[in-house]
């Protein structure tokens, strides 16, 4: 296997013109701007046989998707922040309408003010839009989960858009090592893409109905339960892409939690940096692990369960706030999918990393050290930003 | 002694960010020496974009609330409807005006808002590193062309002026150039037409500046000015493309 140093866009690209994409249709918007360039370029060389439609919006990019996707074209699109809050409405209707839209979310900040930098406040938005949604931490998996996105929604039990979140700059624009995978083990991993209700005259389909409220609530009923059951498939691909690739995906990762008393949790790129604190607050004695969420949505209930059942604390740590409501969206859902069991680790919540900030390694210890002291006074009903000047 | 030449005071004096040779910073002075000389610093409220001219606010030293892209000409509409006694303008590049934010544009003057839209083409989306916009030129290389735009795939430049024209609510609308000084000096005179149009409450007014944007269209800064003669005259030719202001009595 070829090992070679890229920036994490274009690995994105390659990963898309790997799979065959048909159609890319986009509007451009820091920091995701790299990945559609170089696929615009791809397609002008003719390297990669696709149309590239430069739509005027996201709006508009979105819905060119819906309606490429939905005659049978394999789709791909990526965007960032105010670009996918433009999406919004169009992102329902892609899931509801079981449409395997491929998108690369480069993740940043939303307005005001105005910050091109990257934090979760994006994704948060949009975590009920009913696409399947992961996280890479590296730019190896921003590469692997873009390949394993194309298998997962396209799978005929599945059929759901699927959304890779990749941190802005700090995966989208560094350059890293990964490895590439031939392109016939490619194509023996990624089937040639058939829709099966693609809009075709000669075998009408409708797409996307009216729905009175005799049908609507059966229709979000079945939209759901075809979601939750998508994890089988997600769980196959990603077994038969270590079979490929030698590189496993777990919808909940763990590092260093065997013996661990306290867990930290992140999602996407500070994971890595995370796993640095932990190392170093083990050479001091402390029996502390990391718990990393990689499959957002549908969310992995029994293994997060599984993950964290001897833990006495679980620190969370979000990168988004849910103004006026339970600060940390990540640790609201965590303490509603422990609530139920028996015996549970007291779930601690802090925010950081907003607009693009850095959290060190340092910051990441401090953090820790602080969550097991609130544990220990069993200050739980409040959350912490961290970092903050002026307070 | 006579004073023939000062910086204008509703210009902040704050190094402009902007590339060697690009021409937002000349607009943003000319809006400026407007303002001034109309007296208006007191009552003028800004709309910037994202784009470029994302930090416009570091310079105009008059009120100034983002937009969301494109949505420039909305939210003058609401400003103005609710504080008629200001001069309200948008400042808006070409992604932001004639791609995303098209359908408010085309709206806000269809209703003849009372605003000012300095809309600034430089045939590229300049923040995001040069891609293709609806104004590139056929032929064009921009990061997302990297051939040169393909008329049969993504269409002819698309015009805003003319088409903007053809709505009953605009009543001034000039396509000056800030690429010599002659074409500065009109280009000053348009905006302070623009304004005026404004205060006598005539309609919609827009100003569409042609501006070289050297950096992504790799060029130095005198090809640059060359290459808006040359051009982007020849597509988007200069002058005033819509004035009914005469027949219009101010109130
Ligand atoms: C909804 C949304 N999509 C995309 C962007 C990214 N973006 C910011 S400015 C811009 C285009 C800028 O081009 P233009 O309006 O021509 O102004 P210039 O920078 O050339 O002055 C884009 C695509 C954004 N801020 N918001």
């Amino acid at each position: 296997m070829k090992r070679i140093g890229m920036e994490g866009s274009l690995a994105i690209a390659e990963a898309a013109k790997a799979a065959h994409v048909d159609v890319v249709a986009a509007y451009p918007i820091t920091p995701q701007t790299h990945i559609v360039e170089k696929l615009a370029e791809l397609v002008a060389t003719g390297e990669l046989k696709a149309d590239y439609i430069p739509v005027e919006s996201e709006h508009s990019a979105m819905s060119a998707c819906l309606g490429s996707c939905a005659v049978g074209a394999r789709t791909f699109t990526a965007t960032a922040g105010q670009g996918l809050e433009l999406m919004h409405e169009v992102l329902y209707v892609a899931s509801s309408m079981r449409l395997p839209i491929i998108m690369v979310v480069v993740n940043r900040s939303l307005s005001a003010p105005l910050s091109v930098w990257g934090d979760h406040s994006d994704v948060m938005a949009v975590r009920d839009c009913g696409w399947i949604q992961m996280f890479a931490e590296n730019v190896q998996q921003a590469y692997d989960l873009t390949l394993c996105a194309f298998k997962i929604g396209e799978d005929h039990s599945v059929l759901f858009p699927v959304m890779v979140h990749v941190d802005g700059f700090h995966l989208s624009h560094v350059i890293e090592p990964y490895f590439v995978l031939n392109q016939e083990d490619i194509d023996g991993f990624i089937p040639p893409y058939r829709y099966p209700y693609a809009l075709n005259p000669a075998k009408p389909v409708t797409l996307g109905a009216f729905g009175p409220p005799n049908v609507y609530t059966e229709a979000k009923k079945a939209q759901e339960v075809a979601l939750l059951s998508t994890k089988k498939v997600i769980l196959n691909t990603w077994t038969q892409f270590k079979k490929l690739s030698g590189r496993s995906y777990n919808p909940v990762e763990v590092y260093k939690t065997d013996d661990a008393d306290v867990a930290l949790m992140t999602m996407g790129s500070f994971s890595e940096t995370a796993m640095l604190a932990i190392d170093s607050l083990r050479s001091q004695g402390l029996k502390v692990g990391l718990v990393r969420l990689r499959l957002w949505r549908p969310f992995p209930f029994d293994e997060l369960r599984a993950a964290v059942s001897n833990l006495s604390t679980l620190i969370v740590f979000d990168r988004a706030i849910s103004s006026g409501g339970p600060p940390g969206p990540v640790a609201s859902e965590i303490r509603s999918a422990l609530y139920p069991m028996k015996t549970r680790p007291k779930v601690v919540s802090f925010i950081g990393g907003l607009g693009g900030r850095d959290v060190t390694v340092q910051a990441f210890e401090k953090l820790i050290k602080k969550g097991i002291e609130k544990a220990k006074a069993d200050q739980l009903t409040d959350y912490e930003m961290i970092e903050v000047r002026g307070q | 002694m006579k004073k023939v030449y000062a910086y204008p005071k509703s210009l902040k004096r704050a190094p402009f960010h902007y590339c060697p040779g690009c021409g937002h910073s000349i607009v943003h002075r000319l809006v400026c020496e407007v303002i001034d000389e109309m007296n208006l610093q007191d009552k003028t409220i800004g709309i910037p974009p994202p784009g470029c001219s994302v930090f416009a606010y570091n310079y105009f030293d008059v009120d100034m609330a983002e937009s969301a892209h494109g949505r420039g000409a909305a939210v003058a509409t609401g400003a103005k409807r609710a504080f008629p006694d200001a001069i309200v303008f948008t400042y808006q590049g070409d992604g932001d005006l004639a791609a995303i934010g098209t359908a408010e544009t085309i709206h806000a003057a269809n209703r003849g808002e009372q605003i000012t839209t300095i809309f600034v083409n430089n045939a590229v989306y300049g923040m995001t590193g040069g891609q293709m916009a609806p104004t590139t030129l056929v032929g064009q290389k921009t990061t997302t062309t990297p051939y040169g735009r393909d008329e049969s795939l993504d269409g002819a430049p698309i015009k805003m002026s003319e088409i903007l024209a053809l709505v009953k609510g605009t009543v001034y609308i000039e396509r000056v150039a800030v690429n010599s000084p002659d074409n500065i000096r009109k280009a000053k005179k348009a905006i302070r037409k623009a304004f005026q149009t404004q205060i006598y409450k005539l309609g919609f007014s827009m100003v569409e500046i042609l501006s070289p944007c050297p950096t992504n269209w790799k060029m130095s800064p005198i090809e640059s000015w060359q290459w808006v003669d040359r051009e982007m005259t020849k597509v988007f030719p200069l002058g005033v493309i819509k004035d009914t202001t005469e027949k219009k009595d101010a109130d």
